[in-house]
């Protein structure tokens, strides 16, 4: 198994390179992990959608679709990829320490 | 030989040709799923493919119940009255349960992602159609040439 070593722990990844574990995840660990993916900053926005993230996926297994998340996040689609302009969906969920979602919407 | 890892899909254009809600949602689907997987895309309708992004239709599309025989329905029950709205209502339920929103509001999420939406140029001509027909998000109406220049470096998917 992959892992990586990030904010002074070593952390076991899954084949997608998402954090394997969901509670090894902490806000500097998500901090690191923006950073890898080009996002040097993470904004209240990013974290309203890191946040919302897992919160879903904490109740249903899944990180949400783009269209709820929108609609229940209250970052517009338009934001919504100036936050995470690499793609929302793949980039948001790693950095939430989320395996990758799997819905196609 | 030596495996050398595939090169990832970093453009797509992709071409919608059909009128009918089966032909004209995997297109939607497609561009709105390489937008989230941070691929470039866009859109271009031709043909009745123009249906989705003409004001006075794009809410009002069908699943076509005759000559599909994935329908599994014989060609003369598909062809009675009522069948190909009742066929299009189940179909919008199932959709409305995963979360694909309807023809107008796709259009605007897509859109907002930064994707271009085009119209054909010849369809547009040969329907009589003018720009004020097309919903806001359409970019422009081009010709094959515009949108080969537009499509340059990446995929062209035809639905």
């Amino acid at each position: 198994m992959e892992t990586l070593t990030i904010a002074g722990k070593t952390l076991a990844l899954d084949a997608d390179g998402n954090l394997a574990n969901r509670n090894d995840w902490n806000e500097e660990i998500a901090r690191e992990l923006a950073a890898q993916e080009g996002i040097p900053e993470l904004t209240p926005q990013h974290w309203a959608v890191i946040n919302f993230m897992r919160s879903v996926f904490e109740k249903e297994g899944d990180a949400p679709s783009i269209r709820r998340l929108t609609k229940e996040s209250g970052v517009d689609t338009k934001t919504l990829y100036q936050l995470f302009p690499k793609g929302p969906a793949k980039r948001a969920a790693r950095i939430a320490g989320l395996p990758k979602p799997k819905g196609c919407i | 030989m030596t495996d050398t890892p595939a090169q990832p899909i970093e453009k797509v254009s992709i071409i919608i040709s059909r009128g009918s809600l089966e032909g004209v949602y995997p297109g939607l689907i497609m561009a709105n799923g390489a937008r989230m997987e941070g691929i470039e895309a866009s859109l271009f309708f031709t043909f009745f493919g123009l249906e989705a992004i003409i004001k006075k239709r794009m809410h009002n599309l069908k699943v076509a119940t005759v000559g599909n025989p994935a329908m599994h329905m014989p060609t003369l029950v598909g062809a009675l009255p009522g069948m190909s709205s009742f066929a299009t209502s189940m179909m919008k339920k199932e959709m409305e349960k995963l979360d694909i929103p309807p023809v107008g509001e796709f259009l605007t999420m897509i859109h907002d992602t930064g994707a271009e939406i085009y119209a054909c140029r010849a369809t547009v001509d040969m329907f009589h159609l003018k720009p004020d027909d097309f919903c806001p998000e359409v970019d422009g109406v081009i010709s094959v040439g515009q949108f080969y220049e537009k499509a340059a470096g990446g995929q062209i998917i035809f639905t």
